[in-house]
């Protein structure tokens, strides 16, 4: 069984994913940073790969990647980061990324060594679902990856239908119709979520953009398995020395 | 006659098929947060674009508002040095001096019809920010555009036209701040206002339908070269047809038509910078590679890992990383023939058509001019040059490069 589809059988409320850019703040502290977000109680870690043009990121998340690149984080720095983190790391791992960089490290040979050492899952928000039926999909499939398509408050009930099936692991449910790490009123959001709850989806659904303090993320725990929060964590770290106690600091604001 | 059908299965040179692709490029690599912008536009545009009473606002408009029909104009001395002939389809001649009106207008017509309230673009020079903010303040819509830092710096003229024209110009501050990141800038307002904001990309550029619709917009330029030329010399097909690529919106405009035309040899010019091999050139079809960039897979200038490189070009609007699809296509099947010019060549030739014509070209369409050179001339070919915009802008280039 995957270890995302284990976690959620074990637990299906209040599953805290959170995002961290690989190689921020330093080119070597992403093994770091991820343990000490398994230490504070993160279910599942989601390990941004830095890329030049970040459609779907806000400024402090896209700030935070061109700091990595500038340190020098490649894909295959990355898998020699990873090389032997499940020797220390057990909570589910999902890298997030964009198209470009990864067809340029060769798509198969991306789901290969991201599923020898160890990763879970993939979410990349610019592969379409018809290229991921037509293409895609199937090598994904073939090493054993789980992939999370994302819906919006737009996504029609067909549409959300359609991504749910395809889906593996759990939904990224959008908060609002907006680039991450923007400051907005969650009351709407939670009509979207009931309504996503209501449809009796076959994956747990995880709500990102804006989840950044306790109040957004109990009101995302209401009607969802849980939430991703991102922007919020980077700022965490941001100007930050000692990463362990911003992280711990950062669990204490979301939790308790 | 323009054809309003996609077809279902590999897309032709015109057009691509229904999920966008032209050959192995394009499609709508975007995330889920632009689905339902970017599937209205690709549900409507079609039967909107032919809509009588649309047909009829957009062709009153080119014509008693930008001045179209753009002249076709025989050079005489320009011909005789290169021992042929040599027309030029005088785009720098429209209103507000490039081909860029005639997507705006078009984009902006279909946006009203959609019931959009709100109007953004992005901008690298200014040409296409400058045409949108002037459809939109004739149209009295809300116009935003998007700008590098560094592109304001260097653009203030095209900067203080759209302020005047009443936009309001956003100086995008991530990355390396220039059209790439303004165009990144532009989506993300996009992302962030799903339902009373229409999006007017300036080039044959980003996720399916831009780069068909952009096309279509621009097309009238083939369209009237077609009827041009059979009055001037008795045929409609011209030898070879010329335009300069930066995401290559003029050029589609003038291949248009052309396209299925096979004995019609279609040029493109890339901007080679300093040269192609110094490190600062933007001629994407010699350095790219397969890639996405802005929502459709096309040739990209990147690393070996993927990130994507700024490109060089002394010309603003050919300054961009990436090409249009379309032209990934017709440079993939060999379609047209794709050369580059460097900075100092398309100074020259500048310079070159200002003395012979007394037409002063912009940066852009200098890259076209200089190709001229690398061709070789049959003295009976026919070649239509696309002058796509006017020096006017570039004067202060010019005018370091005259001491």
């Amino acid at each position: 069984m995957s270890r995302i589809k284990n976690l959620f059988e074990r637990k299906s409320a209040r599953v805290l994913n959170v995002y961290c850019t690989a190689g921020y703040p330093e080119l070597d502290s992403t093994l770091q940073v991820m343990k000490s977000l398994q230490q504070n109680g993160a279910d599942i870690i989601e390990l941004g790969m830095p890329y030049s043009d970040p459609l779907a990121d806000g400024p402090v998340i896209q700030a935070s990647g061109g700091k990595a690149l500038a340190n020098g984080m490649t894909i295959a720095k990355l898998f020699e980061q990873l090389k032997n983190f499940r020797n220390e790391i057990n909570v589910a791992v999902v890298l997030m990324g964009y198209m470009n960089p990864i067809l340029q490290y060769g798509f198969e040979n991306f789901c290969r060594d991201a599923s020898t050492v160890g990763i879970d899952g993939l979410i990349l928000p610019d592969l379409p679902e018809h290229e991921f039926e037509t293409e895609y999909g199937s090598i994904i499939k073939k090493y054993g990856l789980d992939f999370i398509f994302l819906v919006t408050p737009e996504t029609s009930e067909a549409r959300v239908i359609k991504l749910d099936s395809l889906s593996t692991g759990f939904l990224y449910a959008v908060s609002s119709s907006s680039i991450t790490g923007k400051d907005k009123d969650f009351s709407g959001v939670e009509t979207y979520l009931q309504r996503l709850q209501n449809m009796r989806l076959k994956n747990p659904i995880l709500v990102g953009f804006g989840i950044k303090d306790k109040h957004t993320f109990e009101s995302a725990c209401k009607y969802a398995n849980g939430a991703i929060i991102g922007t919020a964590f980077i700022k965490a770290l941001e100007n930050r020395s000692d990463i362990e106690e911003a992280t711990k600091q950062f669990f204490e604001s979301i939790l308790k | 006659m323009i054809n309003r059908k996609i077809s279902l299965n590999k897309g032709t040179y015109k057009q691509p098929n229904i999920f966008g692709y032209y050959g192995n490029f394009g499609g709508a690599y975007i995330p889920e947060m632009l689905h339902r912008n970017v599937e209205e536009l690709k549900d409507r545009y079609i039967d909107i674009m032919y809509e009588e009473s649309f047909q009829k606002e957009f062709h009153a408009l080119l014509k008693d508002y930008v001045g179209r029909p753009s002249p076709l104009y025989l050079t005489e001395r320009l011909s005789a040095q290169y021992k042929t002939k040599i027309f030029l389809k005088r785009e720098d001649l429209n209103h507000t001096g490039a081909h860029k009106i005639n997507n705006a207008i078009g984009q902006v017509l279909l946006a009203q019809r959609l019931g959009k309230k709100r109007i953004i673009a992005e901008t690298g020079a200014g040409q296409h920010g400058v045409a949108t903010a002037t459809v939109c303040a004739l149209k009295g819509i809300e116009c935003v555009v998007y700008m590098g830092v560094k592109d304001i710096e260097r653009q203030a003229p095209n900067v203080a036209r759209m302020k005047m024209l009443g936009a309001t110009v956003v100086p995008a501050m991530s990355g390396s701040q220039t059209l790439k990141d303004a165009t990144n800038e532009a989506i993300r307002d996009w992302i962030n206002n799903p339902v009373d904001t229409h999006y007017v990309i300036g080039s044959v550029v980003g996720p399916h339908p831009y780069p068909d619709m952009v096309a279509r917009f621009q097309s009238v330029i083939s369209e009237e070269m077609k009827s041009q030329l059979k009055e001037q010399t008795g045929n409609e097909l011209p030898t070879k047809i010329i335009a300069c690529v930066g995401g290559g919106s003029n050029a589609a405009g003038a291949f248009y038509h052309f396209l299925d035309d096979l004995n019609v040899e279609l040029i493109a010019v890339e901007a080679a910078g300093l040269g192609v091999d110094t490190g600062h050139s933007a001629a994407t079809t010699k350095l790219g590679k397969p890639g996405v960039l802005h929502g459709s897979k096309s040739l990209v200038m990147q690393t070996e890992d993927g990130q994507v490189v700024e490109p060089h070009s002394i010309s603003a609007g050919l300054d961009y990383p990436g090409i249009g699809p379309l032209h990934a296509h017709l440079f993939e099947s060999g379609r047209a023939k794709f050369l580059s010019a460097t900075d100092d060549e398309a100074v020259q030739a500048a310079f070159e058509l200002t003395k012979l014509e007394g037409i002063i070209p912009a940066l852009e369409s200098a890259h076209a001019l200089a190709a001229l050179k690398q061709i070789h001339f049959k003295q009976n070919d026919v070649t239509v040059l696309c002058l796509s915009g006017r020096g006017d802008k570039d004067l202060s280039t010019y005018m370091k490069r005259m001491e």
